[in-house]
């Protein structure tokens, strides 16, 4: 088996060309998906033309904001593009240059402040969008919405810690401020004290009755609009956001990057590399001279496996400590990280074996290998939630008989801890390496025919 | 069909498309089984030589011979190359990658492969195709001095002037049937006397016609 390992190494290297694009094309497919899936959607570039004064402050119930704060939260939201007009800001968005372009009129901060005070206006911004192109104009709206959503609500919670001061007012008294200076207020606890001291004064009779009504109104008054306080200020955010975790943990989105560059890259080299050097036995004719009593059919199965194995193993480290460059990896997981690549590699080399047992020719295998790991890798980073429970269910089965997803799995176990066991990974990695080489051994019976 | 050769005897299988030619040889490779019957050998493996060159085009003439040197478990592997560089005449192209040489010295290696088993028997399917005539006149130089030195040579092949030039026996198939057994004087007699009105033709178009006679 060792002069045929060596054999296959003598002619990988002799094909600088083909190992060069067979280890760097995985490298940079697994370095691309892996910052792709590590990193959200760009932020949508919008222009912004910010007409509110400078010095202009947002005011509600005693916190205030000035305007360039506002702008600074939008711009966290977006990718901001200043503009100085509303030419400017149409002309960008007509262009493309721009998704959207959001307009702050000169007044927005006074109509803003005006909603805590007793004639409360509309607040309004203005967003101009090309609607020529309904994808991005999906975009916008849904970010736009957003924005405004949550603008709303840090609104809304102030308003209604100003409308509960009011009610407090009418209720306990104090002073009202009008116009600079203050108006005192009696409320509805302090009137119906007055009133109840008034009450015995006065003689039975219809007058007494009356005032005894008033008494009651303003007692009742008082004590149920104490309950409307926290009823006013749940009107902001009616329902809350209790986030519990079940189901496990999630692996950092970094750690989880890493594992998916790793996976693809052991992927690609395993799978390509093994069913490429099984169908190059056939191309060159090797295959029935050797399996003529010089080797048997499993020896070169597991020459091939091993092939797949060693080739990955070498460059997914080597990626691997490449990748420590910009990101910590536990290298005290090191043992876990070998038990991961290499039960792995020897699935996925498995399943490359069989490929290559299924096809005359190195391109064709090459195509096959392509055809059938690029769309299964995608399938197994498919999260649940996204499609529909049925479809989630035939991806789960799909993924779940190439070694892609379990090998990704226990890539994610093995480079963090609080990932999940890596021991059912493994099993399953095993079983599919088994099942994978018995397909091979069958699919090799046609390779002995001349 | 039953037939024997002897050592240092060449047999020539012809016959048409589809006679059964590359299947017979690979039954007696023991690459495929056969439906009945049965295959014995002498002193000695059998060499198998197949149609087109079984070998790694991307190593060189060295390490192709010594990969299958080792892989036959030679005592001494290097020894086994030298002498198979040797018999070749490639020794001095032993570090050229194999899909630089030409058609004819790629059959060479191919050939001293399949005797790197040192093979009482040798088994050629249809060695010369693709080769120019120069190539062929030395591969069967090459061929002739294996069988010299008492290695049996079976060899099948479409041309039937070469095998008539190289073959000592014909063994003439058509439809998996054994159609004529014997040396080549005696084929042309079969000839002239199964199908007289080619007679006078060259031997290959008689040939034909026999064949024709014989129903195939």
């Amino acid at each position: 088996m060792r002069w045929l390992l060596l054999k296959d190494l003598q002619i990988l290297r002799r094909s600088p060309l083909q190992a060069a694009l067979l280890i760097v094309y995985p490298v940079l497919i697994a370095i691309l998906v892996g910052l792709a899936v590590s990193r959200g959607p760009e932020k949508p570039r919008v222009a912004l033309l910010n007409e509110v004064p400078q010095n202009a402050r947002v005011s509600l119930s005693g916190k205030k904001l000035s305007s360039a704060n506002v702008q600074r939260r939008i711009c966290g939201k977006v990718e901001c593009v200043h503009v100085d007009s509303r030419d400017e800001a149409r002309a960008k968005v007509e262009s493309g240059d721009v998704l959207a372009a959001l307009i702050l009129p000169e007044n927005l901060v006074n109509k803003i402040n005006s909603l805590s005070t007793l004639s409360p206006g509309v607040p309004h911004v203005e967003v101009l969008v090309n609607e020529s192109d309904p994808l991005k104009a999906g975009i916008v709206d849904d970010k736009i919405e957003a924005l405004l959503a949550q603008a709303n609500l840090t609104l809304a919670k102030r308003i209604a810690v100003e409308g509960g001061r009011y009610l407090n007012l009418v209720i306990k008294g104090g002073t009202l401020p009008v116009l600079g200076g203050g108006v005192d207020i009696l409320g509805l606890e302090a009137s119906a004290r007055i009133l109840e001291a008034i009450e015995p004064a006065l003689e039975d009779g219809a007058l007494r009755q009356a005032l005894s009504q008033v008494t009651q109104f303003a007692e009742e008054a008082s004590e149920n609009l104490d309950i409307a306080g926290p009823l006013i200020q749940r009107l902001a955010q009616p329902i809350a956001v209790k986030k519990v975790a079940v189901g496990g943990s999630s692996p950092p989105l970094e750690t989880f990057a890493i594992a998916v560059a790793a996976t693809f890259t052991l992927a690609f080299i395993a799978v390509l590399l093994v069913a490429g050097s099984l169908a190059l036995e056939r191309e060159e004719n090797a295959f029935p001279r050797l399996t003529r009593g010089l080797v048997s059919s499993e020896a070169l199965l597991g020459e091939k496996v091993l092939l797949g194995v060693v080739v990955g193993l070498i460059v997914t480290l080597l990626m691997l400590a490449g990748l420590t460059i910009f990101v910590p990896l536990e290298w005290g997981r090191f043992g876990l990280w070998l038990a991961a690549i290499v039960v792995g590699g020897a699935s996925l080399a498995a399943a490359g074996a069989a490929l290559g047992a299924a096809a005359r020719e190195v391109r064709a295998v090459s195509l096959l290998a392509f055809m059938v790991t690029l769309p299964v890798a995608f399938l197994s980073l498919v999260p649940s939630g996204t499609v529909g429970t049925g479809l989630f269910e035939v991806i789960k089965v799909i993924t779940a008989l190439f070694p892609f997803k379990p090998t990704l799995d226990a890539m994610t176990s093995a480079l963090e801890a609080g990932n999940g066991g890596i021991g059912g990974p493994l099993l399953h990695l095993a079983i599919l390496a088994v099942a994978y080489t018995a397909i091979a051994r069958v699919a090799l019976r046609r390779f002995a025919r001349v | 069909m039953s037939f024997e050769a002897e050592p240092g005897e060449l047999v020539a299988v012809i016959g048409p498309n589809g006679a059964g030619k590359t299947t017979l040889l690979s039954i007696l490779a023991g690459i495929q089984a056969a439906d009945g019957g049965e295959v014995q050998t002498g002193d000695g493996a059998v060499g198998w030589v197949p149609q087109q060159a079984a070998l790694y085009r991307r190593l060189t003439v060295e390490e192709n011979l010594l990969l299958f040197a080792r892989l036959e478990k030679h005592e001494d592997p290097q020894a086994s190359v030298e002498e198979m560089l040797e018999l070749t005449g490639l020794g001095e192209r032993r570090g050229e990658i194999v899909a630089r040489l030409s058609g004819g010295n790629q059959q060479r290696i191919n050939i001293a492969i399949g005797l790197l088993s040192r093979p009482g028997v040798l088994l050629l399917d249809e060695p010369s195709v693709g080769l120019d005539p120069r190539q062929r006149a030395r591969l069967w130089e090459f061929v002739s001095a294996l069988a010299g030195r008492g290695t049996s040579v079976i060899f099948s092949t479409h041309d039937i002037q070469e095998a008539e030039r190289y073959g000592d026996r014909m063994l003439v198939l058509a439809d998996g049937e054994a159609l004529f057994d014997g040396p080549a004087d005696e084929l042309r007699e079969a000839v002239r006397t199964e199908a007289p009105e080619a007679a006078d033709r060259d031997f290959e178009t008689a040939f034909v016609a026999y064949l024709q006679h014989r129903g195939h």
